[in-house]
């Protein structure tokens, strides 16, 4: 690998890893929380706001020379709702029964604060190549993310997995896990499981700074 | 199905609490609950940015349908609500610079909380007529500032505990918004 691969391969896996939008950034938390009751609606939230995220970043990135700054904000605004309303009905025409599953929380993608940082923080400043490989990184994180929580979730809180029984007859179900409290509870535990390693790592980083 | 009004209000305030129980204005809600005293004005502009945006939602609505333009619908009440932002901020900053300045950020990401919108989707999706409306937003509104006060007394309180270095932060806010959460769940059914 030359050297702009390697950093263009360490910007994809810094949205996933070292700046997760969901773990370390604790950004986009609505959707989040709202619908990852079973994997198969996390997923589809993260790939309908990893579209939301890449194309709106695309035209922001293409657009960053013409638009005035004073009327930034509202032109991402109305540029990211203009993708949602496409992903909005994209899943209504594919999928009623999904739709009706994700609710308003499809529309809902034009207020996850993730999708507006990265228009302002990344896509306005940077050329296309960059930021389509920052935007899906950030999108992989986010799926990811979703995907962690929902599987979680309907594994305790329901005991199947896509849908799959996985215990078995005699399982009692966790129903907590899959109402609101649930998600709270799941994404908190995420958390202190991360910051439980990232302690760890200072901590042999300090040490071996140390020794040396 | 036709809820009365004040069916509507508890169900927004308590039984499905914008906050606790849907999900909705999350990030103000881990954000600003630190302080007592930032938490209740943060409430009080949310709900009235609520009430207007759930006001001309209402009046553009019936405008969009009008004219057969339902999928502008979207960004129609995004321009509205940052708008209405705009205003408060604006007011905010003229009469009380002291508290302009405590809101900090958080005030104009009131555009990108999401219970705001969530006030103008569900009450186009649910078919509320004028009263309705108002009554939603005014009891989502409500709801946001309780959920908002709670958890800023419980984390006052928290800040003289002893808590484990792992767990501070986000994670234990997470937390304790679950138990919170929990406790609302006993509301459930309340509203008819």
């Amino acid at each position: 690998m030359n050297a702009s691969t390697t950093e263009r391969w360490d910007e994809f896996m810094e949205g996933i890893w070292r700046q997760n939008p969901l773990f370390v950034m604790v950004l986009g938390l609505c959707p989040a929380l709202a619908v990852t009751v079973s994997a198969v609606n996390a997923l589809s939230m993260g790939l309908a706001t990893t579209f939301v995220l890449t194309c709106s970043c695309v035209l922001v990135s293409l657009l960053r020379k013409l638009i005035p700054k004073e009327v930034r904000i509202a032109t991402y605004i109305v540029i990211i709702a203009t993708f949602v309303t496409v992903v909005d009905y994209l899943i209504q025409a594919i999928s009623l029964a999904l739709y009706d599953a994700l609710g308003a929380f499809i529309q809902l993608i034009v207020v996850n604060c993730i999708i507006l940082g990265r228009a302002e923080a990344h896509a306005s400043k940077n050329p296309l190549l960059p930021t389509l490989i920052n935007a899906l990184g950030m999108s992989a994180g986010f799926t990811l993310g979703l995907f962690a929580l929902g599987a979680v979730r309907e594994i305790l809180g329901a005991g199947t997995f896509f849908g799959i029984a996985l215990f078995g007859a005699d399982f009692q179900p966790w129903v907590v896990m899959v109402l609101p409290p649930g998600g709270f509870f799941v994404l908190g535990a995420w958390l202190l499981i991360f910051a439980a390693i990232a302690r760890r790592r200072q901590k042999k980083l300090a040490e071996n700074i140390q020794n040396a | 199905m036709h809820e009365s009004a004040a069916q509507i209000f508890i169900n927004a305030f308590l039984a499905n609490n914008f906050v606790l129980a849907m999900f909705l204005g999350l990030c103000p809600f881990i954000g600003v609950s630190g302080k007592l005293e930032t938490a209740v004005p943060m409430g009080v502009a949310s709900t009235f940015v609520m009430l207007v945006a759930s006001l001309c939602a209402f009046g553009i609505n019936i405008l969009l349908a009008h004219l057969g333009l339902e999928f502008l619908r979207l960004i129609a009440y995004i321009v509205i609500i940052a708008s209405t932002v705009q205003l408060v901020e604006m007011v905010l900053k003229k009469y009380s610079p002291s508290l302009f300045r405590a809101l900090g950020i958080y005030l104009p990401l009131i555009t990108t909380n999401c219970a705001v919108l969530g006030v103008a989707l569900f009450q186009t999706a649910r078919e509320y007529d004028f009263v309705q409306s108002i009554t939603f937003a005014v009891g989502a509104g409500a709801g946001f500032t309780l959920a908002l006060v709670l958890m800023a007394s419980v984390r006052e309180r928290l800040q003289l505990s002893d808590v484990p270095a792992v767990a501070q932060g986000t994670a234990l806010s997470l937390m304790l918004a679950g138990i919170l959460s929990l406790a609302f769940m006993g509301f459930a059914g309340l509203g008819g």
